[in-house]
């Protein structure tokens, strides 16, 4: 088994109370389910469009991420899958997609020193 | 509520969800004093509960350990709110009401110790309360729970319910608590009639809970609940007019509560299912013979003799001797009622019941041995456990004095 991280993009953080909560039951579903099947390394969190950038040696500060919305991360979960085409099919049931946003699936780099 | 937060934060957290539960209460009381009490204050006590467990299941991520089949859920954020929402569903709530039944009838526990902790957890009575129904203190009562608690955390994982062996090697325990709880309230040591009328209700709401789930709506549970209607019908007649405890020879029996009567009948009918036949069928057919007579005189006593011969044969104890000698004295006189009772075995069990003596007063002086009788009812109201059965022996008493007097 390898791990993956799963990033979100293109969340609707418009929507009503009513969707939203229908909106999160869809992800708990798929949770659930991933959870069940033994994918589910840590679920992770969605997160706030805005925050702060650190950059560089001057380490200076700013308001970010400044991105289209549908760029920014909007949340992250770890994943355990066979390699990365199954992590890849895993990704397709993401409620995401259903409101036109993306998963990226990037598998975790072992940094062998 | 409390059953429902343990389910979230495990048993061995069962003191954390008393304190959210305590503090939302605190704060309702806070709120209520200066906006007045709204519609709904259960639902609105709910909410806050709800509220204040969000709060904390967020700030204390990483230093609680929860119930572990939930614990991914509500550490994440993508599905705390979502599984908190469900979690304080109705039918979620009934479920861990269940739960909590059956875990509270661990088997490490006295029966006495399940029942006093199915008060205090799941009908929130408090311990003044609960002492005041038993006539006990504050501390006895208090170390009783803290030591039920106790094992009850000691047991790690709250009992599954889904189970279905376990399920049904636990369910007499949970019959025999509803019933204990049940008959504190019928025929309990505290004279406060609203205390008593509470306990009776609490325990048929526990056993409606039953009713609703597949699982344990089982033909005994079926006829547990019909005695428990069948008895509460006759709660309104027990006490007179001036506070009086009653016998069933003495109740207006017009006050009986005909939709109890109508239910019990009902759900007696139900429990017929199947080939068992527990001691709460055979109650509840005795109970069913007596609320269906007009009259003493019209009660079917031989019907009742041969129940109580059965339920002799499933659960025979001396207090069940009496209630049969006792019928058997409407059915074939005094004389054989007192041959009765002198026979009855282990009766040194019975010599500390006042109503042994009562009746053994109630036939001698239906035997005209008046003042045999009134020696009798003088050892029963040395025995009383509270006011109403001391006026009430008193009253016997008395009544052997005046026909003594009308006989001389």
């Amino acid at each position: 088994m390898s791990e993956f991280t799963f990033l979100y993009r293109g969340r609707d953080t418009t929507a009503s109370p009513e969707q939203m909560q229908k909106t999160m039951e869809k992800w708990r579903a798929w949770f659930k389910e991933l959870g069940e099947k033994g994918h589910l390394k840590d679920i992770g969190h969605p997160l706030e469009d805005a925050g702060k950038v650190v950059k560089g040696k001057q380490k200076t500060i700013t308001d970010g991420p400044f991105a289209e919305a549908k760029d920014v991360v909007g949340g992250f979960t770890l994943i355990e899958a066979r390699d990365l085409q199954q992590a890849t099919e895993l990704a397709k049931g993401c409620p995401i997609l259903d409101v036109g946003g993306s998963v990226e699936i990037r598998p975790i780099q072992k940094l062998n020193m | 509520m409390v059953a429902t937060l343990t389910r979230m934060f495990g048993v061995h957290n069962l003191a954390l969800a008393e304190d959210i539960v305590q503090d939302a209460f605190c704060r309702a009381l806070e709120v209520w004093r200066f906006r007045g009490v709204p519609e709904n204050p259960s639902a609105w006590l709910m909410a806050v509960a709800k509220n204040r467990a969000l709060d904390l299941l967020r700030r204390e991520r990483t230093a609680v350990t929860y119930e572990p089949e939930l614990a991914r859920y509500l550490q994440s954020e993508w599905t705390l709110a979502p599984t908190l929402n469900e979690l304080f569903a109705e039918d979620a709530i009934r479920d861990d009401q269940l739960r909590m039944m059956f875990s509270c009838c661990h088997p490490r526990l006295a029966e006495d110790a399940q029942v006093v902790l199915i008060l205090n957890i799941l009908c929130g009575f408090s311990i003044d309360e609960i002492a005041a129904a038993y006539l006990s203190s504050h501390a006895a009562i208090e170390k009783r729970i803290t030591r039920a608690k106790k094992v009850l955390a000691s047991s790690k994982k709250l009992f599954n319910i889904t189970d279905t062996a376990d399920h049904f090697s636990r369910l007499p325990a949970v019959h025999r608590a509803l019933y204990i709880l049940f008959n504190e309230g019928y025929h309990g040591a505290s004279p406060e009639a609203a205390v008593r009328a509470e306990l009776c209700h609490e325990a048929m709401r526990l056993a409606a809970l039953l009713l609703q789930r597949p699982l344990s709506a089982t033909p005994v549970t079926h006829a547990l609940s019909a005695l428990m209607c069948l008895d509460a019908a006759r709660l309104p007649a027990r006490l007179s007019g001036s506070g009086e405890l009653l016998s069933l020879f003495e109740q207006d029996r017009s006050l009986w509560d005909r939709q109890l009567i109508a239910d019990g009948l009902k759900l007696l009918e139900l429990s017929a299912a199947g080939p068992e036949l527990s001691e709460y069928h055979i109650e509840a057919a005795i109970a069913s013979v007596h609320v269906m007579a007009r009259s003493v005189e019209e009660t079917d006593w031989g019907q009742i003799v041969s129940l109580y011969d059965q339920l002799m044969a499933t659960r025979p104890s001396p207090v069940v001797a009496l209630n049969r000698a006792i019928a058997i004295g409407q059915h074939s006189g005094p004389e054989c009622a007192l041959e009765e009772i002198r026979g009855i075995a282990k009766a040194d069990h019975l010599v500390r019941y006042p109503f042994y003596h009562a009746a053994l007063g109630e036939f001698e002086l239906r035997g005209g041995r008046n003042e045999i009788a009134r020696e009798h009812f003088a050892n029963a109201l040395t025995l009383a456990r509270n006011p109403m059965e001391r006026k009430f022996f008193k009253q016997r008493m008395d009544a052997c004095g005046n026909s003594a007097q009308r006989g001389a």
